[in-house]
């Protein structure tokens, strides 16, 4: 870091400890409008001492020449070319009368320098963070008593506990006494991060009591990372989980409840994933302000086009081949060619970029993960989607009917229930909800006329891993499923990962031919 | 003798034979003894054509063996027949020697340059024909036999199996793209050069693999055949039709299920054997899942349980998809899509079922009311 050695080398020429501390930058002006090179630098030392909120711009403006200065006054020229006053930060109208201040390799040196000082005291809390992270990763052993003094005077709790591993990290890379360097690692010891632990694992003293202490110190920090890895490995599993859920619960619905096997289910994904991308693709040419709601706005569309298209589907073939359910999956698996082909026919075989509104990007830390919002965001509306599907079931007319159908279609009739009429019906929320996934999918997800085959394997094998006819063994299913494979991935690699997941769900069958939770009673025979 | 026996009262194997044959012949004279530039010279690529087609025909004899007479719909027959033609690759692989491009004298080329310092055990004795022939036979059949196994004994039935078929071939699909299971990774095996000494490229190696693919396809259907109108075939077509109650009767269902299975995995791993040296390449592609269910389709189209009819929708489907991708190539998955549909919907039976069907229509429209045709009997199609 050239900026931190050329603050250090003028803060031993300078002898920053000896200078006159102002609080205000009003002697400092006329030093540097001087002509004298020292007269500028010690304007500039006053500057970096006075701790002045405009100092730093003050600064700043310097080394871009944009500051223009005189006896009582100066002025900042912005980017723009307007001038604000440098000492109040108000509007100024010009700079008549004043002069740039002289500048050579000494005086840059000198800003370099103050600008360093001035962030280590800089008022705001979040830019002597910084500066204390920058001295922790570079470990400069000479911007030690710059460290001292800013402790010392320091008083926020967060900047503190910084400053002060930003010194453990310099007491272990110089000499010191052992209490010192035993004090030092338990601060690192605290961090706890990969950062502190590469310090720690360097640490090779002469004192063993230091290197024993650092080497237990990197032990403890390695039983926590692996604790942190794991918990991350969960959430990773619970992502992915929470995405089979969403492509595997109108199957669940479609297979589990009417018994059809739809191999198509994956095309309706694809479907509602390029509804997606046509609606942000209408929004970003006619109304750029609404982008942050293109989501919302697809989604109820998104499950119209895909469940038309299954109510369409169930009409057109399905119904006619009920009771061979073998015809049926190679029907549908027809119908997938043909729903692939037709996209890949009207938006070309490309990958289709879909944005994502800004409330979906990004990611903030917890503890020791870093979590992205699109992810936690999928997670809560897979629940969310799980949750409407129970009340539907369960809650209304429409669910009643649909159980009564699955659970005896020919009592149902009798009852006077249109059961060709459920089925469409049934058939076409299936696949509005795989179209809802489809929206939620191309957020992680490449969205091209394939996006649907890479699902329709782990959804069926979710839906046959919970069993059939069983939201909660869907929720189960996807869940251990993601979570198995996202706990393999870092022993086995990504791909031996899912190969074994394959084969142990292959060996779960045979033992439980009928899932994780079958179905009892007489329904579980047809 | 003991061929004879079988096929002296059998007028569809041998009439079958002797078409299949018949065909073989003409298009091998076609192009080895007319010259080109000659009228009746058949090219090259026909041959080569006509050579895949008949190994496709044999892995749709294998599908409806599973399929259409013992009702197990299998969408991983592709895994079999991609593992057979691994076994084939890898002994092609070793005979190209040090002709590679990196001129290593044991390591196939992909190896040298994936820094294998020296060849996997399970690629030693792939350099003896005999070796690698029953590799090409041991391998899918042991799958086959593991699999069933596993999953007939616990009763796993329908579409639960045809689905935990397709995840195995799914499996064996992300297993063979990783470069270091030692089968090439994502490129796969080509390049190659000679089979039993003979240069693949010349045109008497491949009209010699035509007549390989022929004759594997008559003994598969002479096999097929054979098994159909045994006793036991009979068992395998009262487990189609009434499992339960087969099971009931006394017999042992998973048996005779995995026997078949077996047999049928065996018999698509030969497929894939022959396939391999006649297109020149062979990759985990092959282990797509759709390639499994298109293999069903072709079955379908021809007619399910008829045998005739697998090979004869192979041929027709895979004619349909070298005229259709020279000409209309976006168009292709549209016809393949309405195929499927088309077919399940309209034609369960396929094109060989449907045959009594339309003679008998024909028959009543040409000569009304002279005689009382009785309806064909028919397999019910379904589970």
């Amino acid at each position: 870091m050239g900026l931190w050695r050329a603050l250090l080398l003028a803060l031993c020429l300078l002898g920053i400890g000896s200078v006159a501390r102002a609080q205000s930058i009003e002697p400092a002006l006329p030093l540097l409008a001087s002509s004298s090179y020292s007269d500028i630098e010690k304007g500039i030392e006053t500057l970096a001492a006075s701790g002045h909120a405009h100092a730093l711009t003050i600064l700043q403006a310097l080394a871009d020449s944009k500051l223009f200065v005189g006896a009582d006054k100066a002025v900042i020229q912005s980017a723009d070319g307007k001038f604000t006053d440098a000492k109040s930060g108000q509007a100024a109208v010009n700079a008549q009368g004043l002069t740039a201040p002289r500048v050579n390799n000494r005086i840059r040196r000198a800003i370099d320098a103050a600008m360093g000082t001035l962030t280590i005291k800089s008022p705001d809390p979040a830019k002597r963070l910084e500066a204390a992270a920058s001295v922790f990763k570079t470990r400069d052993l000479a911007a030690r008593p710059l460290i001292e003094t800013a402790l010392a005077k320091e008083t926020d709790s967060r900047v503190r506990r910084a400053f002060e591993q930003a010194r453990a990290a310099l007491i272990l890379a110089d000499k010191a006494s052992d209490a010192d360097k035993l004090a030092a690692i338990a601060i690192l010891a605290d961090r706890g991060d990969q950062d502190a632990r590469a310090i720690l694992a360097a640490v090779n003293d002469a004192s063993p009591a230091v290197t024993a202490a650092a080497k237990s110190a990197v032990e403890r920090i390695d039983s926590t990372l692996a604790i942190w890895n794991a918990v991350q490995s969960v959430y990773y599993g619970i992502s992915l989980g929470s995405v089979l859920l969403l492509a595997a619960i109108g199957l669940a619905i479609t297979f589990g409840v009417m018994g059809v096997i739809n191999m198509a289910h994956g095309e309706m994904v694809m479907l509602g994933a390029y509804t997606t991308f046509a609606v942000q693709e209408i929004i970003r040419t006619s109304m750029p302000s609404l982008f942050d709601w293109s989501l919302a706005i697809a989604l109820p569309l998104a499950f119209l086009v895909s469940g038309g298209v299954g109510m369409a589907i169930e009409r057109g073939i399905i119904r006619f081949l009920y009771g061979r359910p073998l015809e049926t999956l190679l029907a549908t698996f027809g119908l997938s060619l043909i729903l692939q082909q037709a996209v890949r026919t009207i938006f070309g075989a490309n990958n289709r970029e879909v944005g994502n509104p800004s409330w979906m990007s990004g990611a903030f830390e917890l503890g020791g993960l870093t979590l992205t919002y699109n992810r936690m965001w999928i997670i809560v509306f897979s629940i969310v989607v799980l949750a409407a599907l129970m009340v539907l079931l369960r809650r209304t007319a429409f669910g009643l009917q649909m159980r009564a159908v699955t659970q005896n279609r020919r009592m149902a009739a009798s009852m006077g229930i249109r059961t060709s009429w459920v089925d469409c019906l049934t058939f076409g929320l299936g696949s509005g909800i795989a179209g809802i996934a489809g929206v939620a999918l191309s957020q992680i997800d490449n969205v091209s006329p394939n996006l649907g085959q890479g699902y329709i394997i782990d959804s069926f094998m979710v839906v046959v891993f919970g069993g059939v006819g069983n939201l909660w063994g869907t929720l189960v299913g996807a869940l251990s499923l993601g979570i198995a494979n996202k706990l393999l991935e870092p022993m086995a690699g990504a791909v031996l990962g899912k190969i074994i997941v394959l084969v142990l769900i292959v060996l779960f069958i045979q033992r439980k031919p009928r899932g994780l939770f079958p179905l009892k009673g007489r329904a579980a025979e047809a | 003798m003991i061929f004879a026996r079988f096929i002296a009262n059998d007028r569809l194997l041998i009439g079958f034979i002797a078409v299949l044959f018949g065909i073989t012949t003409l298009l091998i004279v076609g192009n080895l003894a007319f010259a080109p530039g000659s009228a009746l010279h058949v090219p090259t690529y026909v041959i080569a054509l006509y050579g895949k087609y008949l190994c496709y025909a044999l892995l749709a004899l294998s599908v409806d063996l599973v399929w259409g007479q013992v009702g197990i719909l299998s969408l991983g027959h592709g895994a079999f027949f991609a593992l057979g033609g691994y076994a084939m690759g890898m002994y092609l692989m070793r005979q190209i020697g040090p002709r590679g491009v990196y001129a290593h004298p044991v390591l196939p080329d992909f190896m040298v340059f994936l820094n294998y310092k020296e060849l996997p055990w399970f690629w030693h004795g792939m350099d003896m024909f005999w070796f690698a022939m029953i590799m090409v036979m041991l391998v899918p059949g042991l799958l086959a036999f593991v699999f069933g196994w596993l999953t007939f004994r616990s009763r796993v039935t329908g579409v639960y199996l045809s689905i935990i078929t397709q995840a195995l071939t799914f499996a064996m699909l992300l297993a063979f793209f990783r470069n270091d299971m030692g089968f090439g990774g994502n490129n796969g095996m080509t390049d190659f050069k000679d089979i039993l000494g003979f240069n693949v490229q010349a045109d008497g190696t491949r009209a010699g693999l035509l007549a390989a693919s022929a004759i594997f396809l008559a003994l598969g259907f002479f096999a097929a055949r054979v098994l159909q109108r045994s006793r036991f075939g009979k068992v395998l077509v009262a487990i189609r039709d009434a499992e339960s109650r087969t099971r009931f009767l006394g017999y042992r269902v998973e048996h005779y299920k995995l026997a078949v299975f077996t047999f049928s995995a065996v018999m698509a791993g030969i497929a894939g054997a022959l396939y391999v040296p006649q297109v020149g390449i062979i990759n985990p592609g092959e282990f797509a899942p759709a390639n499994s269910i298109e293999a069903v389709i072709w079955v379908a189209v021809g007619g399910r349980g008829t045998l005739v009819g697998a090979v004869i929708g192979a041929i027709l489907v895979n004619f349909g998809k070298t005229l259709f991708t020279g000409v209309l190539p976006e168009l292709w998955l549209f016809a393949l899509g309405g195929l499927f549909v088309f077919v399940t919907l309209f034609m369960p039976k396929g094109v060989v079922g449907s045959l009594p069907v339309w003679s008998s229509w024909l028959k009543r429209r040409l000569l009304p009311s002279k005689v009382d045709v009785p309806p064909p009997v028919t397999v019910q199609a379904g589970e």
